[in-house]
């Protein structure tokens, strides 16, 4: 198309010398003005570009971009506080924290409300262990109530059935529940042929009850839902025990409900609303802390709130050794502070490895520089033969180099130096990990070293020579400063590559030797804290891309060469 | 180099051939010395040989090929007495590098690199240089070549065996390679990279190949955008693509499928196909498409006749580079994958962190061999490529 477009531009070109063309705008062959012809195949064009473009871009947004922004969102993503507890995390909203005292009974049966259906889904343990990490003890504390919650609130169901014994039948809630459709539709179903009969009709509440009975309904359409997940009907299933809790709230808050409830339980419901201000039961605060005291602690009730809105900077706060409580951000206890200390190693052991890089890498690239094309081509592949092995037999060489019965330390008991006994620690250390990865990564030294050095003329050095300057005058203020692009180069892009490194550090570093990336590892596959695991990813990258930005600006990206 | 040599005066035998060769055969002798427990005894004969070799080779022996031949005969022979056949082994490899540095030194060869006007100290400062340089070759390579030895140990250590040093053929054995050719896992392994790399090559390569054409066309829009995009993959530290392609992937059900792994690896393997493909079309003449779409040919056509022959060499190196990439990679399939995933990679590097065998060293030394295979390709398509775009190798 491009060439099409040049082609019909190009009898315009004769035109141009015509002298009554020289007034109109230009005309392509075809007649139409020359400049929108142009516009158009430039257009075009660009189109193409873009559509031989569009399926990598689409296939890279997909597969890479996609799941790095997944992990970002990751970090500060914390819906299931709210998700799971809901009633509760609206409760405690008025609650204050700077008070020191647990919340009243209302949060107690918020509690109560959403944990018997978080238990019935078996949500209540992931919560625990998400709001353990926060502070250490929910996790157990969840487990523990969950094992206690459904019996909450059987002395409610007691005094109801006192007042009348049909409260203690499933169809009886049923009926004063469900919007009739739904009554009827699953009095179809149930009496259809089990074998061939469709799915359960979903549940629906009566009209008016919501409003009538605010706390019951909603918990009662959870309880449904539940029964009906399970494949069972709600109409024979029996109520849970704090659906009479929630019964008497709404029952004692607002006693004229049961006028407002049409239907053949309206006396039923009338005699309980007159019964209940007199039951006597326990509160729910009590059965909570009979369960566990820890309930009573402000501290729970605290992370609970801190930790109630659906994005946090929580793991953020705790990747810097920070954490966030009721009381706001405070230090993390001293024997938990590890991950300010793991991102100084990993800076301060990326740094060392980057200096020996520079200080083995700058003497191979200078001789491969001044050496004739020809022997340097033959050393050159040298420094790619590791470059090409795999990273995985290069640090199985060091570990059978470094070990405490490998290689170096049987040379140097043979050779007498170290004493049979005392054989060095040489791996799983700090050394260790230095000394593989400057082996593994002083290709991506030398070879922008070498790729700068080749351009720089022999004769400035020589030039300085015959001025008078020494030999190191000459490297010193001559031939070095020429070779600095070079070095940051290398130095950025080993930099870059160290501080992300797992592999090597997981291998030969031992505990001393590991970097922040095994500690993200550790936290996707060991501790399932995927949330604080982002965090630190999201830490490593923002690192990582301010180098790269740094490294765009000194080399280029387009100068990025494999050698 | 013999013009400087005839340019300098030889240097003196027993003022420096003699002296300097005694220190190296005394530096070998402290070496021999303490691993036979005699270190001052190691030293005087050291010193010793080392004085009576550089006279006997430059006075009696002119011809090098013969005079290293004889030291190291006879040096060997020393060695076979004084430590039976690991001796003589040391014994041969110290006369030929001691009968190298004789005539080295003798023929004023050690100062063939530097200017006939520099001085003692330059001299010496050079050939310094040139030993650190050595050394650190050495560094670079050494690792990689003590595996290979290793991997022919008949006993299940990681270190040379006493019989290995001693050169006993029953030291050595090939049961590591038979290990890993018959035992299940590695088999398992092997099968799984076999059939991940080339299908994560083949849809980067092609992907990629549009693309970097796309690219390389004059007007882009948002060119330098769309490149940090495609080249990101290379910039983010693996453990974070790991770590995002583990959450992503087991959000959309692809975590712990092959498709899951393909599709990671291929997304590694993608900038370094963008890379030389892009490396290669730069040198590319536009004017060919021209004439062949002059000449009647469609797009399609020109594509294939003109445009694919010419930057083929990019597209294949880029493929092999997308190939290693995806073949070692073990980080994001330790994430994305799950145990019906295991790569050889993964394999090793579960093998490496429990300890279990040296049939690692056998795969390893086989990956080596694969790798000095797919450079030697690398740079034979890089100088046709050059060759082909007019340019001299290099």
């Amino acid at each position: 198309m491009t060439d099409a477009a040049l082609d019909s531009a190009g009898p315009s070109q004769g035109r141009k010398s015509d002298p009554a063309e020289t007034t109109g705008p230009m005309l392509a062959a075809d007649g139409t003005p020359l400049k929108r012809s142009l516009a158009r195949a430039l257009r075009r064009q660009k189109l193409r570009a873009l559509a031989l473009i569009a399926p990598l871009l689409i296939f890279i947004l997909v597969t890479f971009i996609a799941p790095i922004a997944d992990m970002l969102f990751r970090s500060v993503e914390n819906q299931i506080v709210a998700e799971t507890l809901p009633r509760t995390v609206q409760a405690v909203e008025a609650w204050d924290y700077e008070s020191g005292e647990a919340p009243a009974e209302e949060a107690y049966r918020a509690l109560l409300f959403d944990m018997v259906v978080a238990v019935e889904r078996k949500l209540h343990t992931r919560l625990g262990t998400r709001l353990n990490y926060e502070t250490t003890g929910i996790s157990s504390l969840f487990r523990k109530t969950g094992r206690g919650v459904d019996d909450i609130g059987e002395d409610h169901m007691d005094a109801f059935a006192a007042v009348d014994a049909r409260w203690e039948d499933p169809a009886v809630w049923a009926g004063l529940m469900g919007a009739p459709d739904w009554l009827a539709a699953q009095a179809d179903w149930a009496a259809a042929d089990p074998a061939n009969r469709g799915p359960e009709p979903a549940f629906a509440l009566a009209p008016g009850i919501a409003d009538a009975l605010p706390a019951t309904a909603p918990l009662y359409a959870d309880f449904a839902a539940f029964v009906q997940s399970e494949n069972d009907s709600p109409v024979e299933e029996d109520p849970w025990a704090p659906l009479y809790v929630a019964l008497h709230t709404d029952l004692v808050a607002d006693p004229e409900a049961a006028a407002r409830l049409a239907g053949s339980n309206a006396d039923l419901v009338t005699a309980a609303a007159a019964a209940a201000p007199g039951f006597e039961v326990d509160s729910v605060k009590a059965a909570f802390l009979d369960i566990d005291e820890d309930w009573g602690d402000a501290e729970v009730w605290g992370t609970i709130k801190a930790f109630a809105p659906a994005y946090t900077p929580g793991y953020f706060l705790s990747a810097v050794d920070l954490q966030k409580t009721p009381a706001g951000v405070t230090q993390q206890p001293e024997n938990q502070q590890i991950y300010i200390m793991l991102f100084e190693r990993t800076l301060f052991m990326s740094l060392m490895i980057m200096g020996s890089c520079i200080l083995l890498g700058y003497p191979i690239a200078y001789l491969l520089a001044t050496l004739p094309l020809r022997v340097s081509n033959v050393l050159l592949i040298l420094v790619l033969l590791p470059f090409w092995t795999s990273l995985l037999v290069r640090t199985s060489a060091w570990k059978v180099l470094l070990q405490q019965q490998g290689v170096i330390n049987d040379i140097l008991v043979w050779l007498g130096l170290v004493n049979d006994a005392e054989r060095l620690v040489m791996i799983n250390n700090q050394f260790g990990t230095i000394v593989a990865m400057t082996h593994i990564l002083l290709p991506f030294m030398i070879l922008p070293l070498y790729s700068v050095m080749k351009t720089i003329p022999p004769t400035y050095v020589r030039a300085a020579k015959s001025l008078g300057a020494t030999n190191w005058t000459a490297f010193w203020r001559v031939y070095f400063p020429q070779s600095v692009p070079g070095i940051g180069a290398g130095c950025i892009l080993v930099f870059i590559l160290a501080i992300g490194y797992y592999i090597t550090p997981e291998l030969v570093g031992g505990t001393t030797g590991t970097f922040i990336s095994n500690r993200i590892a550790y936290h996707i596959s060991s501790s399932l804290n995927w949330g604080l695991a982002a965090a630190l990813g999201t830490i490593l990258l923002a690192v990582v891309l301010l180098l790269y930005w740094l490294y765009d600006r000194i080399v280029g990206i387009d100068n990025v060469s494999l050698g | 180099m013999t013009v400087f040599v005839s340019e300098h005066p030889l240097p003196s035998l027993t003022g420096f051939v003699m002296p300097l060769t005694a220190a190296l055969g005394g530096f070998f002798g402290l070496l021999a010395g303490s691993a036979g427990g005699s270190t001052l005894l190691g030293i005087v004969a050291g010193l010793a040989i080392g004085a009576a070799m550089a006279f006997a080779l430059i006075r009696l022996a002119p011809d090098r090929r013969i005079g290293r031949t004889a030291a190291a005969a006879a040096l060997g022979l020393v060695g076979l007495v004084a430590g039976g056949i690991t001796g003589m082994v040391a014994g041969v490899a110290g006369g030929l590098v001691l009968g190298w540095f004789v005539y080295w030194l003798g023929s004023g060869r050690y100062r063939a690199g530097v200017p006939v006007y520099a001085t003692g100290p330059q001299v010496l400062w050079h050939n310094t240089f040139l030993f650190i340089c050595g050394a650190i070759f050495f560094f670079l390579i050494a690792p990689i070549l003590t595996v290979i030895p290793l991997s022919f140990n008949a006993e299940d250590f990681f270190t040379f065996t006493p019989a290995m040093l001693a050169f006993d053929p029953e030291g050595y054995s090939l049961k590591h390679y038979r290990d890993f050719l018959t035992n299940p896992d590695w088999q398992q392994a092997l099968r799984n990279s076999v059939q991940i790399a080339p299908a994560a090559t083949i849809l980067s390569v092609s992907l990629g190949t549009l693309a970097a054409i796309g690219l390389s066309q004059s007007h882009v829009p948002f060119r330098r955008a769309i490149m940090a995009i495609l080249i990101s993959p290379m910039i983010v530290p693996l453990i974070i693509s790991a770590a995002g392609m583990y959450f992503f992937y087991s959000r959309i059900g692809l975590q712990g499928t092959y498709a899951g792994v393909v599709l990671a690896h291929a997304a590694l393997g993608i900038p370094f196909v963008i890379i030389t493909v892009t490396a290669t079309l730069v040198g590319f003449d536009k004017s060919l498409t021209r004439a062949s779409a002059s000449l009647g040919a469609g797009p399609v056509r020109t594509f294939f006749k003109i445009q694919m022959p010419l930057i083929l060499p990019g597209v294949i190196s880029g493929g092999l580079f997308a190939f290693i990439t995806s073949f070692d990679e073990v980080v994001v399939v330790l994430f994305v994958g799950s145990a019906n995933q295991q790569t050889l990679p993964w394999q090793m590097f579960t093998g490496l962190r429990e300890q279990i065998s040296p049939t690692i060293l056998a795969v390893a030394t086989i990956l080596v061999v694969i790798s000095i295979a797919l450079l030697t390709t690398v740079e034979l398509l890089r100088r046709r490529s050059e060759r082909l775009r007019g340019m001299t190798p290099g």
